[in-house]
């Protein structure tokens, strides 16, 4: 029984350290692990649990390992999965700001991270424009709404975010149901 | 201690309103981090994003981690910047593994709700909002504080560009920060331009 806690500990051990970038660069690896190496859950049930995590709030890679462990082992099974997928990426970051501070004013350490910066937005907003593309052209109102409340008015991005579902819910309980089809519900 | 209870409840907070993960959960971290409690400045913010891009796990583990640090040094002592990490690491972790329990239970129920689809539909295009309000922070922060820029020249938007079409193209990104740093480095250190 020890042994298999382990186990899953391990899994998600090895998830949690090979994965960069984080989010969706996980799913394949979780994938792999358990469904072809451990046949711990089925493949069209990790479908159904993807769905479920992404929309449970908090990191999807986080939801997935909770689920899969929980599956397994209960409440205990939970908590070794998630031990798995955190403690690396916690040891690899505490790490870095252990020595940062001491180099961050290094002339090269810093010249690097002038030319990081720019770039981390670049990378911020391509998902933006694929995410946008699949999505009704009306949509594009809301998603700018979103934004120029959360960046222009300085608005919590929580409310902005209660806001949307509550929309969302008056839509399909008001509107959908008389024009009788469903939002143009975009693909993302 | 008060200063570690914040960043708990910061956290807690960021975990539970984290809809769409990953980078739709950038401008929650950044309204608590940078805007609310300016524990780091918009550059510091930035640079946290280029590290998690380049080590493994979730950008939300990365920065609770970080920030958790930062702030824990704060307050005095080597031993409270390891503290606070692990603090600001539970918090954020804390709403994902209690709701994905939770929401385990009722799955089947939930997952043909119309109050939950509706919901959900919802708060789709607001998250892609939420993604372009973190960037344009970045880009125009709201001080004029030369240690808040991101964007310092036309090197700046240079690099930007580049990687913009070399995220199109799907090259890979942790390259993509790699090499960015190296332009960096030629441009500010070695040419001083």
């Amino acid at each position: 029984m020890m042994e298999r806690l382990r186990t899953i500990f391990l899994s998600f051990f090895k998830i949690g350290l090979f994965t960069f970038g984080g989010g969706y660069a996980m799913i394949p690896l979780i994938e792999r692990e358990v469904i072809d190496n451990r046949h711990w859950i089925e493949r069209r049930e990790f479908l159904d649990l993807l769905t479920l995590a992404q929309s449970v709030p908090g990191p999807i890679s986080l939801n997935t390992s909770v689920f899969v462990g929980y599956k397994m082992r209960g409440l205990r099974g939970a908590a070794a999965a998630l031990l798995g997928i955190v403690v690396p990426s916690f040891v690899i970051i505490l790490i870095i700001a252990l020595f940062f501070a001491d180099i961050r004013h290094n002339p090269v350490v810093d010249a690097a991270f002038k030319g990081m910066r720019p770039a981390v937005v670049a990378l911020i907003i391509g998902p933006v424009i694929s995410l946008a593309r699949g999505m009704h052209w009306s949509m594009f109102f809301i998603i700018a709404a979103a934004a120029l409340a959360v960046w222009g008015l300085g608005w919590s991005p929580i409310w902005v975010l209660v806001a949307g579902a509550a929309g969302g819910i008056a839509w399909e309980l008001a509107v959908a149901p008389r024009i009788g089809k469903h939002k143009n519900s975009p693909k993302a | 201690m008060i200063l570690l209870w914040q960043l708990f409840v910061s956290y807690l907070k960021i975990g539970f309103f984290g809809f769409g993960g990953g980078y739709a959960m950038l401008s929650l971290i950044q309204n608590e981090v940078v805007v609310q409690h300016q524990w780091l400045t918009n550059a510091q913010f930035a640079d946290i994003v280029a590290i998690s891009q380049i080590t493994p796990g979730p950008i939300a583990i990365n920065s609770a981690t970080y920030v958790g640090y930062t702030v824990g040094l704060e307050t005095g002592y080597a031993w409270c910047g390891v503290l606070g990490s692990a603090i600001a690491t539970l918090a954020v972790c804390l709403p994902s593994l209690t709701l994905m329990i939770l929401v385990a239970q009722f799955f089947l129920k939930l997952k043909n709700n119309r109050l939950v689809e509706g919901a959900m539909r919802g708060m789709r295009p607001v998250v892609i909002g939420m993604i372009a309000a973190a960037a344009l922070l970045l880009i125009f922060p709201h001080s004029t504080e030369p240690d808040e820029q991101n964007f310092i020249d036309a090197w700046s938007w240079v690099l930007f560009g580049g990687v913009f079409i070399g995220s199109w193209r799907k090259v890979n990104p942790i390259l993509l920060i790699v090499l960015s740093a190296a332009a960096g480095i030629l441009i500010y250190h070695v040419f001083g331009l």
